[in-house]
């Protein structure tokens, strides 16, 4: 029986960050915890909040479950990771601008030449372009999990469009009109201004051809994405315009978004839609969502893009492994948060492992998302275990295995009151001419009993994140 | 060598187009075989947009024409001096890493019988550049030149098999073959003077480079069995034909597209 750090209880004791919400669930009547749930539901049900998280798939007009019980930080575990996430954010973004520009890290031979260049991420097209201040990735998202008190682990890093970013806020919010009480009997950190930092964060890497106040817009892939509440919601929190492909169109260098009072040219897009549909003459040509030639304009530095294109090449399973030999190459620094121990399948000897002990490893396929095309070895039949054995002797390169961690548990509320349940954690690094992060993330929670899937697709919800003031 | 060039490609509409948008590798490359002496790019009634070099070293000029459009003109005209280098591209600056060549595309995938011909054709070769030329020749003599069997989507897999097609089809087979056997290779795209008579023809051509270490990228032209020297006039590359495309356009609304291309060449002996 796996030894689990539960956020909340140390033995008997209640650790600190969660010392004043102890009394508060002792003391709330059942039936008024229903009636709050059924409250919170129905403001999620009121906002339209209904999306999935990036990549999940899954019905987008389902509702993610939200558990009441906020998950808690104090300021000092809190800074440490901070520090942790804005030194990886920093290295992932020196490590893409190195590989698009002389690609030191590969000639050092920090990192295999195929598993940048010949990455399906790599954007051949986008190579000698250097972005304004050198930022690929301006929004980070780190999923992080945790093992112990000090032990933190970084599962994955998102460097195109990380989303789940107004769940982050809308949890807040509501948690805030649910509870009044609890937010002025703790000190808590305010997420509220992300949305600023956002707009700091995108206006600070306008072209250098823009002269005046960027203007700045959402592109979106348009309603039927899962995500579409997101852009929405971001869009309005911002103050920017919210834009479809069909909306912008390149004329003289630049970038104009059509308005009913005549095109207004367009000097910063943070794009919701994947590099490959971006532009139909430099990527997909069947693709409807983008715009044709914005490539071009990008490229001669009249717009930019955020993220960057080619962004991805960092965030790719594979290169993944590296990240802590890019914070020593490019910081000079020891990575402050840990990878979890990776094996790949590319490798035979670390294959020949995997295949040997499959029964207790997580395996991933590189370019798989949301817990899909995934074996968790400990919760698997025998029959799951040899079908996803056959597959990974098919294609090695495919698969990466990590040991099953024992993820921290905080107290959810359940069917028959408060019960441990599994979280993962994702802030989101805002990169620009200062690095950011609001205190507090995304936390999800796998609400099945001993689940350690987190993914809203797979039976997750999600909870609010407090930082304690000091 | 002093080539003369007038190329112009027309698109017409049948119903007039809301807008159109061009991205133009309509430039001879700068390096120790090209030596540009005038060129001028410009598209009919178009506003011209941003302009750079990519990594792989090509000018690229995006433009651009308000509706309605019922015809585009694209011209570039002008005059290039090259010297044959037994088609090595020296002193040509560029960024892109050769690895990322590797990478596969619908239309050099290779097949078994790529793969067959390329393992065959580099058997018993001393090295690289010997691979090169031993692949290039194994091209040239599996697909006859013949126009009119393939199309713009064929692929080199396609085009092998028939055992005909044109430039295209022999560039797409001889990157395919080339990444077989681990050598990046790469799509390029530019003109070829091909009448000993000096009088002006049509001359868009195409063929591939391959890189090779310590020399560097080498074009080989299997669809004329040879390197391209003083007769060639390099635009630009890619991974493959439409990446290297040296005119990329997009018109919007519903009309039916037709094309016109008319290139004349002529050669001014020194």
């Amino acid at each position: 029986m796996t030894n689990y750090f539960n956020e909340m209880y140390d033995g008997g004791k209640v650790r600190e960050p969660y010392a004043r919400l102890e009394g508060w669930t002792r003391d709330m009547p059942a039936e008024l915890r229903q009636m709050k749930q059924a409250e919170a539901e129905a403001l999620f049900r009121r906002i339209g909040i209904t999306f999935a998280v990036y990549g999940e798939g899954g019905d987008p007009d389902r509702l993610i479950p939200f558990d009441m019980f906020p998950r808690v930080f104090t300021q000092l575990e809190w800074r440490r990771l901070e520090r942790g996430i804005k030194q990886r954010a920093r290295a992932l973004n020196a490590f893409l601008l190195d590989v698009y520009g002389r690609g030191e890290i590969v000639r050092a031979g920090k990192i295999p030449a195929r598993l940048v260049y010949q990455n399906d991420a790599f954007e051949r097209a986008v190579t000698g372009f250097t972005p304004p201040r050198g930022i690929y990735s301006h929004i980070v998202g780190i999923d992080l999990v945790r093992t112990g008190p000090d032990e933190f682990y970084v599962l994955e890093d998102n460097c195109r469009t990380p989303s789940g970013v107004s769940y982050m806020l809308e949890n807040r919010e509501i948690m805030m009109r649910m509870f009044p009480q609890i937010f002025r009997e703790n000190r808590i950190e305010p997420v509220d201004g992300y949305a600023d930092a956002l707009r700091r964060t995108l206006a600070s890497v306008a072209p250098a051809k823009c002269e005046r106040e960027p203007t700045i817009a959402i592109l979106t892939p348009g309603h039927y994405n899962s995500a579409y509440y997101e852009h929405s919601f971001l869009a309005d929190l911002m103050g920017v315009e919210l834009v479809e492909g069909a909306d912008l169109f390149v004329e003289g260098g630049f970038v104009w978004m059509r308005t009913t009072e005549g095109p207004k040219k367009l000097d910063v897009i943070y794009r919701r839609i994947d590099d490959a549909y971006l532009d139909p003459l430099c990527f997909r040509p069947e693709s409807m969502l983008g715009v044709p030639g914005l490539m071009d304009v990008y490229r001669s530095g009249g717009v930019s893009i955020c993220s960057a294109p080619g962004a991805g090449v960092a965030d790719d399973k594979a290169v993944y492994t590296f990240v802590p030999e890019m914070v020593r190459f490019y910081l000079g620094e020891e990575p402050i948060l840990q990878n979890v121990p990776t094996w790949q399948c590319a490798k035979a000897d670390e294959c020949k492992y995997v295949l040997e002990n499959l029964g207790d490893l997580v395996v991933k396929e590189v370019h798989g998302s949301g817990g899909y095309g995934m074996l968790v070895g400990p919760k698997s039949t025998k029959e799951q275990i040899e079908s996803f054995r056959a597959k990974i002797v098919e294609d090695p390169d495919n698969y990466i295995a990590q040991p099953t961690l024992a993820l921290s548990t905080t107290p959810t509320f359940v069917e028959d009151g408060i019960a441990p349940r599994h979280v993962d954690l994702r802030p989101y690094c805002l990169v620009g001419e200062k690095i950011e992060l609001v205190p507090g993330g995304l936390t999800r929670v796998a609400l099945t009993e001993g689940s350690l899937v987190v993914n809203s697709s797979q039976g997750g919800g999600v909870k609010d994140t407090w930082v304690l003031a000091e | 060598m002093i080539l003369t060039v007038n190329h112009v490609t027309t698109y017409q509409y049948d119903v007039p187009m809301r807008s159109a948008v061009q991205t133009l590798r309509l430039f001879p490359s700068r390096f120790d075989g090209q030596r540009i002496i005038r060129w001028d790019v410009s598209v009919e009634g178009g506003i011209r947009g941003g302009s750079f070099k990519d990594g792989a070293g090509d000018r690229i000029e995006g433009w651009s024409v308000r509706g309605p459009v019922s015809k585009v003109t694209i011209t570039a005209s002008g005059q290039v001096e090259t010297i044959d280098l037994a088609g090595v591209l020296r002193g040509h600056r560029e960024q892109v890493p050769p690895l990322s060549y590797l990478c596969e595309t619908t239309a050099t995938w290779v097949d078994d019988a790529l793969e067959t011909l390329a393992n065959e054709a580099v058997l018993g070769a001393e090295d690289d550049l010997d691979r090169a030329h031993r692949l290039s020749r194994a091209v040239s003599a599996a697909i006859a030149y013949k126009p009119g069997v393939t199309q713009a989507h064929t692929t080199a897999a396609e085009a092998l098999s028939l055992g005909e097609g044109v430039c295209q089809d022999h560039a797409h087979a001889l990157i395919a073959a080339a990444r077989a056997v681990g050598l990046p290779a790469r799509y390029v795209s530019g003109y070829l003077f091909a009448r000993d008579d000096g009088e002006p023809h049509e001359a868009t051509h195409a063929w591939a480079e391959v890189h090779v270490p310590n020399i560097g990228w080498v074009g080989f032209d299997p669809a004329n069995a040879c390197c391209p020297d003083q007769r060639y006039i390099r635009l630009g590359s890619g991974a493959d034909a439409r990446d290297a495309a040296p005119i990329k356009g997009i018109a919007l609304g519903v009309g039916e597209e037709s094309l016109d291309v008319a290139v004349a060449l002529e050669a001014t002996q020194q």
